[in-house]
């Protein structure tokens, strides 16, 4: 048993659901969706108990390309990750109806499927093939199912493709450049090389460009509020909850370990980027009339600090930065599933239209508050955990980066907590509202559930991915 | 060898089924008949040998490429059974000519000779001037037709000019002959100007730029059916000639010759990919997009030693997505006189599957993973790193950068705007087609290995 069966029963889920028409289409997703993760609990259990998950066999002999996908603490993170998000995602598209729905929801397992062998692929040219595939799908779902004017959302997603393509071209020429200097693309061949400091910046900068593009950090991130608001919200959900999230793996995966050189040296300007995302990011957010577009910069201000995390090259740092990454991942889907449920009711997403709900659903007006709370990290949530690390390892770099960090609660508790103010409170609205559905109910609890349990334990996910930090951090310390 | 003569019987045998009024056949047959050849030609794969004084060489280049060129022409000669449905009359002639031209490309990969070299161009050329004509009642097809002939023949003449420069100064035609002497030191000086004029002639037939003008107008002229077997069959067949003649004669030629060719293929990338952008009509985009197309191609001269199996995966993967592209529009633009971007509008609620087709193949054109067009470039790129021409995979990769801004014009023609009209009919053939290319392309893009290994 191997991580390989998680892509192919993703695929043969896509195609089903393809094929199974309109109407059962969800439901096989989910089905799917749902092995995929209980698949993935049991290569996690098998993983832990030592056994090797990993698969490598050959490809392309010439160029020497292998078909390796390799598991380690990290990986599996991300990994469960994906895997717990997509059935979530997928159920939250029950309360729509799609048009053309088989197509939606294959598209759905087929993007799952390209982010997994993301996060697995230990190969360069692999990682790089399913990084780029990921993008059709997305790409396919905000253009089709997307709102707003055709227009408009015709220029938002193909501004997004056109930007974060260009990125992974340069990426492309960084692995083959480096294919020519170690003569494989395996992870550990490139992790061997000793490169100068010339090469670092370059290579550096070409992976700097894609990663920083699909993050995103300021300034490539001119793409993601117009996206986020135009896409439909489950290419939302996985915009914001997975896909973002390859950006920063990749950071510590193959950006920092192959030239660390940049961060070790220059490590105030990545680091500053990423504040002044944070920083920027809760600016512009206070100022939202939308509260899609509202979400999208508390979502930049939030991965800014998650990136300023991976450069400070400290275990703290980038323990915590992939605790907030799996945090946000769970909590920025909760999010814009609560703005669909207001957009379904109300059919805006305008801040200002809303207002007076509280009194007609008390439950949804509780969920909604515990995940406001926990995207401001209240302590005990699984949030807390990854900021408070984070700024931790902030404060090892310099104590001014985590106190301009830290601003980030601050600034995020202000604005969250305004927004509530007009989307809840107030005076009893005249339209009626009613209260969230039990399917809406599940989503909701269950992204809550996550988030508390993890606040309050999160000891398994620390002993999955600390050893592989520990390894990518000894290979930084040991290059120049 | 045997693949030369079976072709041009398959040719004459086309011509006999319209005086056996056979003609409901003859689609059918000719299939049939390249299917064999093609096995024929594959049983000839790893044989050297060469025949009538070294006037055809049997070889791994010339067979395999030979193999691409007959799929082609299957894929082109089953798409005439919907295109000439109105012209039954002349099915046999069209046919004919399309088995014809097979038998001009095949003699332009597998000549040993320079004069075998020259009748191989002219039978394609005089092959694609009749058919970029054949519509005559149209004026477009007419000035296309006229157009490429005017400037073809003219072309013809540069190549011919440059075959007696080298015959001049070499004293023969023979290729083997003309490979020792060119690696010798004392070359007449007028050797340079035969092999500088012949690939003038060979970049114009390939439209590269400066040698591009003709392309766009005569692309968009001719009959939809002709289009695609200039931009897939004849440039490739173009490209492969050029790449055999340059690997025999460079072998003493001044490090110049490298600047130049990476300053051609910089400007067709650029040129072609700048100007699709404007496009409005597909058939005029792919023109340039082929352009661009050549720029790349171009890119597999440049390594120090230059690898026959990276251009035959680029033209494989760049013809097989054309022709899967052209299976489309032949389907989509059947009962308009334009091929404009509109009639494309809403294709992806009204023909989901022709237009996912469409969509993969421009997605393999743009380089995007898992499709070939993605490791041909790749492929490319790797090499051309390994030459250390460093700003020439900057440009490439800028260029594929601005191909996916008007590949994806087409894309989302088909995604988001409404449908303006209803088709009607699902021609079985079409469908074929467009399914096998875009599989091919899909496994060449899974089992890269397969093919580079070749040669």
């Amino acid at each position: 048993m191997d991580v390989t069966y998680l892509l192919i029963l993703l695929f043969v889920g896509a195609i089903a659901t393809y094929f199974s028409g309109d109407k059962l289409a969800p439901k096989v997703a989910l089905f799917f969706g749902l092995s995929t993760f209980g698949l993935s609990i049991y290569l996690l259990d098998l993983f832990n108990s030592g056994q090797n998950i990993s698969f490598l066999s050959g490809w392309i002999a010439q160029p020497n390309i292998s078909f390796a996908l390799t598991a380690d603490g990290l990986s599996m993170a991300m990994v469960l990750l994906t895997t717990a998000l997509t059935p979530i995602i997928i159920f939250s598209g029950f309360g729509n109806d799609f048009n053309n729905a088989k197509s939606i929801y294959a598209l759905l397992l087929f993007m799952s499927l390209a982010m997994i062998g993301t996060f697995l692929a230990s190969d360069g040219l692999l990682y790089y093939i399913f990084w780029e595939l990921s993008l059709i799908p997305i790409y396919f779902i905000a253009l089709i199912w997307g709102n707003g004017d055709a227009d408009e959302r015709k220029k938002a997603v193909v501004k997004f493709f056109i930007y974060t393509f260009a990125g992974s071209l340069f990426m492309l020429v960084a692995f083959v450049y480096l294919y020519q200097k170690a003569g494989s693309l395996l992870i550990a061949d490139l992790y061997a090389l000793q490169l100068s400091s010339n090469e670092q910046i370059w290579l550096f900068l070409a992976f700097f460009l894609a990663y920083a593009i699909k993050i995103p950090i300021i300034p490539f991130h001119t793409w993601q509020a117009n996206v986020y608001q135009k896409a439909p919200a489950i290419g939302t959900m996985l915009l914001s909850g997975i896909m973002l999230k390859m950006g920063l793996y990749s950071i510590i995966r193959w950006q920092l370990p192959i030239a660390p050189y940049v961060a070790k040296h220059f490590a105030f300007i990545l680091i500053g980027l990423g504040i002044a995302g944070v920083i920027y990011g809760s600016i512009v957010a206070i100022r939202q009339k939308d509260l899609k577009k509202l979400l999208a910069y508390s979502s930049l201000a939030h991965v800014g600090l998650i990136a300023a995390g991976t450069y400070t090259l400290t275990l703290n740092g980038l323990h915590g930065a992939v605790l907030q990454m799996i945090a946000h991942g769970f909590v920025v889907v909760g999010l814009f599933f609560i703005a669909e449920i207001i957009y379904r009711r109300y059919q805006t997403r305008a801040i200002a239209e809303m207002g007076g709900i509280r009194f007609q659903t008390p439950k949804f007006t509780s969920m909604f508050l515990i995940l406001v709370l926990a995207s401001v990290a209240l302590p005990s949530t699984f949030n807390f955990v990854g900021e408070f690390m984070v700024l931790y390892g902030l404060s090892q770099v310099h104590i001014l980066l985590a106190v301009l960090g830290g601003t980030t609660i601050i600034l995020g508790a202000y604005y969250m907590l305004k927004m509530f103010q007009n989307v809840m409170l107030g005076e009893t609205n005249s339209k009626v509202f009613k209260d969230v559905t039990v399917n809406e109910a599940v989503v909701l609890v269950a992204i809550i559930a996550v988030l508390f349990f993890f606040g309050l334990y999160p000891k398994p996910i620390n002993d999955l991915i600390t050893p592989s930090l520990e390894v990518v951090l000894n290979i930084i310390k040991t290059k120049n | 060898m045997n693949t030369l003569i079976a072709t041009t019987a398959l040719g004459v045998l086309c011509l006999l089924f319209e005086i056996f009024n056979l003609r409901k056949a003859i689609i059918p047959i000719t299939i049939v008949g390249l299917i064999a050849i093609l096995g024929l030609n594959i049983s000839e794969y790893g044989v050297e040998a060469s025949y009538y004084n070294n006037m055809i060489v049997v070889n791994k280049f010339a067979s395999t490429f030979s193999s691409l060129f007959i799929v082609l022409t299957i894929f082109l000669v089953a798409l005439g059974h919907q295109f000439y449905e109105n012209h039954q009359t002349k099915l046999s002639d069209f046919i004919a000519i399309k088995v014809f031209l097979l038998s001009g490309c095949i003699a332009m990969v597998a000549f040993g000779n320079l004069a075998m070299f020259f009748l191989g161009i002219e039978v394609l050329s005089i092959s694609l001037y009749i058919l970029a004509a054949s519509n005559r009642m149209n004026l477009k097809s007419n000035e296309a037709g006229m157009k490429y002939f005017l400037m073809g023949s003219f072309a013809s003449g540069i190549i011919l000019f440059g075959i007696c420069l080298i015959y001049g100064a070499i004293g023969s035609f023979d290729m083997r002959t003309i490979q020792e002497a060119a690696m010798s030191a004392d070359v007449e000086e007028w050797f340079y100007i035969g092999v500088i004029l012949l690939s003038i002639g060979l970049l114009f037939k390939i439209a590269a730029v400066p040698f591009h003008f003709w392309a766009p107008d005569v692309y968009e002229g001719s009959p939809s059916l002709t289009t695609a077997t200039m931009s897939t069959l004849a440039k490739v067949t173009a490209m492969a000639a050029f790449f055999k003649l340059i690997q025999a004669m460079s072998g003493n030629l001044p490090e110049t010759s490298q600047t130049v060719l990476v300053v051609i293929s910089m400007l067709s990338m650029t040129v072609g990919n700048i100007m699709a952008l404007k496009q409005n009509n597909v058939k005029r985009m792919l023109a340039f997009s082929g352009i661009s197309h050549a720029g790349f191609m171009l890119m597999t001269l440049i390594p120090i030693l230059p690898s026959a199996g990276s251009l035959l995966y680029y033209a494989s993967a760049y013809s097989l997505a054309g022709i899967a592209a052209f299976s489309v529009i032949l389907y989509v633009c059947k009962n308009n006189n334009n091929e404009d971007i509109a009639n494309f509008h809403g294709l992806g609620k009204t023909n989901p599957l022709l237009a996912g087709i469409l969509t993969a193949s421009l997605l393999s054109m743009a380089g995007i993973p898992i499709f070939a067009g993605f490791f041909a470039k790749l492929i490319l790129f790797s090499q051309t790193i390994e030459a250390g021409y460093i700003a020439l995979v900057i440009v490439a990769v800028i260029n594929s950068i601005i191909s996916v801004g008007y590949y994806f014009k087409l894309i989302l023609a088909m995604y988001t705007k409404e449908p303006n009209e209803t088709r009607t009919g699902t021609p079985f053939v079409l469908y074929a087609v467009a399914i096998i290319a875009i599989l091919l392309n899909l496994v060449l893009g899974l089992f890269p290995s397969f093919v580079i290994d070749l040669l």
